[in-house]
């Protein structure tokens, strides 16, 4: 119900209806919302929406007020995570083409610039007779996670929900954090980030990593402001290859958007793995192998940007040798 | 108080340096000023416009500042250890050197976690670190252990200080009249009763026991930070005794080129004899084959065992392309030119002696560069990044402005204590008859009788 001070108050009773269509906006169609926000038309319009007891219902659009997707949580709720749920998510290699929408979506989301990735796909040849293949990355959220060791301020914490966030409030800057995590997940604010001024002046939330501060650490944070809402993290709604599974360990779901699939049926059918396993973290992504793969690796090179082809010029070439 | 005749000639001898500051100490003065100056407005510039101004960058996200604080760190140990363990044992040659042991390590100590300081990207939060100490972090370890080390080092100083105070107290120089009153303060009443005498013998005892375990728990906490770590080249179980025995034997080096300067700027050829410098040499060599043991055995077990990540690293440091001539320099300036020159009598003479401690304080230097930097330049992931800076660090001015300012602070500190207290303990020779002059230093008797 923390949402209820964003709908304009207008007088008591009018108040107390708002109250129950804002939480059917947030239950039903939270993108409606959205779009039907921050603009107050001259002539008050009529928008139809279903109320928390199933009638349809036609109200003011005057009342709408614009609706901020992240929940305003306190930092001890950011600290816990979301009650009886374990994020994990299963990354697909065999779908990758390197299509790199998941990149772009996750800046979006989360109003980064272009060079600063949270979400990167890296070109992965593990011997020199393998075959290379598409390696999409984003934070592994061990399990026992080394950078969370290291902090020390406790600016970066493991949730109860498996997530490991950020508070960069509470961060000092020592990048401890990044030297520890063996993944390079971890990235830096080296000067004061480009963000829209409305954005910057929100109140941070740890959920979210908006807005981005100088001086601190940030990373992927598998976008848990999403799932409250019951939505899938931009990355893996973004991917047209469905090469991300996102879901619950403890309901044994996970989905990339098309499919809803049982986890620990598809890890065992799949041979999933997880990075690097032998260095103990306990990751919470694992990988299906890149077996009969939908694309040749070529197809995820060939339509890059020159700057973006310099990256993996050295493995593709030493490929086609 | 009442000096000996010994005493008094050591008094004596450091009588110009305490009264005048001259113009050559103006001058050395503002041009480390000048120095700090220059780092000053590098340091505003970090702060101001964000780290951004260093050459550090998400994959080498530590630089020149770590390499810096190791080095600091590490010569802080001259007195920590050199002295402390001296004192323990009752070594009656050291009396003359404590001092300077003592300084550099009071002086390191205090310019050594600065350069930790300049890694924090939120300076205005540190605070947060009391705030919030989480006690697993390395670095909280750091945190208490610099901080009670240099406690410790500080009353470990003061307490052989407190009867030279009180013999510049007692003594008529021509000093200002603030500088009487802070010797006046700073003797704490001391009078040379035997109960005074007995109470800081004790205390300096306890403290010369109490130092040495310190400054080994602060050495092998701070190589931790690294040890802890999943990196090649870092991930090693020797880093704790390796960055002590390094340490030590740095501290060694700084602490011979000290007494060098000293001997030649105030002429205390009598005091600082050569057989403090072979004494030195000795110890420095010891530690150096020792420091090179260490060495030989980490870089010979990650190259034979040749794991994918640490071969990585060990052919950045043998490749001539890379890092293979600063790996080179490091170990023979650091580990074979120090051993061979005290090793042979022709080349055992102050000067030489003098001159490897040199060469090997910057060899231990590009070391502690080069545990840092080839590390973190091989992340287990391919960087795969098309941002030179990202790829590869090289420091930038503001880095090296810092570091420069740091060397001038140890510096002016030097030179603006030595004008205050006394470089050679006046205090420690009270037992001393002249005919008894120091072990191992006949020169020094004929030369007191003669006077």
């Amino acid at each position: 119900m923390d949402k209820l001070e964003e709908i304009q108050d207008s007088g008591r009773r009018g108040f107390l209806k708002t109250a129950a269509i804002a939480t059917a906006i947030t239950a039903t169609c939270g993108s409606l919302a959205c779009s039907c926000s921050s603009k107050k038309a001259a002539a008050p319009e009529k928008i139809k929406l279903l109320s928390p007891d199933g009638e349809i219902v036609e109200i003011d659009s005057t009342y709408l007020n614009h609706h901020e997707t992240m929940a305003v949580l306190s930092q001890h709720e950011q600290r816990i995570g979301i009650p009886g749920k374990k994020f994990v998510m299963v990354v697909d290699l065999s779908r990758c083409k390197n299509a790199r929408k998941c990149v772009t979506a996750c800046q979006k989301h989360h109003y980064r610039p272009e060079e600063t990735e949270w979400l990167t796909v890296k070109l992965m040849k593990d011997s020199d007779k393998a075959a290379p293949y598409w390696f999409p990355k984003q934070c592994f959220h061990c399990d026992n996670p080394p950078c969370v060791k290291v902090c020390p301020v406790d600016a970066t914490f493991k949730r109860d929900d498996g997530l490991v966030l950020i508070d960069n409030e509470r961060c000092i800057g020592c990048k401890f954090c990044m030297a520890a995590c063996p993944y390079s997940t971890r990235v830096f604010n080296w000067d004061e980030p480009d963000m829209p001024f409305d954005i910057k002046s929100l109140a941070y939330n740890a959920e979210t990593g908006v807005p981005a501060k100088v001086g601190t650490v940030e990373k992927c944070d598998f976008c848990p402001d999403r799932t409250r809402e019951g939505l899938l993290p931009p990355c893996v709604e973004a991917c047209p290859n469905g090469v991300f599974y996102f879901g619950d360990e403890n309901e044994d779901t996970v989905t990339n958007g098309d499919e809803t699939v049982s986890f620990s049926q598809l890890i065992k059918d799949r041979a999933a793995y997880r990075f690097m396993e032998d260095l103990g973290t306990k990751p919470r992504v694992y990988y299906l192998p890149p077996k009969d793969r939908q694309f040749p690796v070529e197809r995820g090179y060939e339509n890059l940007s020159d700057k973006l082809k310099d990256r993996f010029k050295d493995v593709m070439e030493n490929n086609s040798k | 108080m009442e000096l000996n005749k010994y005493q008094q000639e050591i008094f004596d001898l450091q009588r110009p340096v305490i009264e005048k500051f001259g113009k050559r100490t103006w001058g050395w003065t503002f041009f480390f000023l000048l120095w700090i100056l220059v780092g000053g407005y590098a340091l505003y510039l970090q702060i101001a416009e964000g780290h951004t101004v260093t050459g550090m960058r998400d994959n080498v996200v530590w630089g020149l500042y770590i390499a810096n604080f190791i080095f600091f760190i590490g010569i802080s140990y001259a007195g920590a250890v050199i002295s402390g363990i001296l004192h323990i044992l009752k070594v009656e040659w050291r009396k003359p050197i404590i001092r300077i042991a003592e300084m550099i390590t009071v002086i390191s100590t205090i310019i050594g976690p600065i350069y930790i300081l300049l890694c924090v990207g939120r300076l205005d939060r540190l605070h947060h670190l009391f705030l919030y100490p989480r006690l697993q972090s390395p670095i909280t370890w750091d945190v208490f252990a610099i901080a009670t080390y240099f406690t410790g080092s500080v009353i470990f100083l003061y307490l052989a200080l407190i009867k030279d105070f009180a013999i510049y107290r007692d003594a008529l120089l021509h000093i200002p009249k603030w500088k009487q009153k802070m010797y006046k303060v700073l003797a704490i009443g001391y009078r040379g009763t035997p109960s005074q005498k007995r109470h800081i013998k004790i205390s300096t005892n306890l403290m010369a026991i109490m130092i040495v375990p310190l400054a080994i728990i602060v050495h092998s906490v701070l190589s931790w930070i690294f040890g802890m770590t999943l990196r090649p080249g870092w991930h090693s179980t020797i880093f704790g005794p390796y960055f002590v025995l390094a340490a030590i034997y740095s501290g060694t080096g700084v602490l011979i080129m000290a007494m060098w300067v000293y001997r030649k700027m105030y002429k205390l050829d009598s005091l600082l004899t050569d057989k403090h410098f072979v004494y030195l040499g000795y110890i420095m060599m010891a530690l150096g084959a020792g420091y090179g043991y260490f060495t030989f055995s980490e870089y010979l077990t990650d190259w034979f065992s040749s794991e994918r990540w640490n071969s990585e690293v060990i052919e950045k440091l043998f490749n001539p392309a890379k890092y293979g001539w600063w790996f080179l320099f490091a170990n023979v300036a650091g580990i074979i030119l120090p051993i061979f020159i005290v090793a042979f009598p022709k080349t055992r003479k102050p000067n030489w002696i003098a001159l490897a401690s040199f060469f090997m304080v910057i060899a231990l230097w590009v070391k502690r560069y080069l545990i840092i930097v080839p590390t973190l330049e091989t992340p287990l992931l391919p960087m795969q990044d098309t941002r030179m800076e990202y790829v590869k660090y090289s420091a930038t001015w503001v880095e090296w402005a810092l570091t420069f300012a740091g060397i001038a602070s140890f510096f002016l500190f030097f030179t603006l204590f030595s004008k205050f207290i006394p470089i050679i303990p006046v205090s420690e020779f009270e037992d001393k008859e002249n005919r008894n002059a120091p072990v191992g230093e006949p020169k020094m008797e004929t030369k007191l009788v003669q006077a």
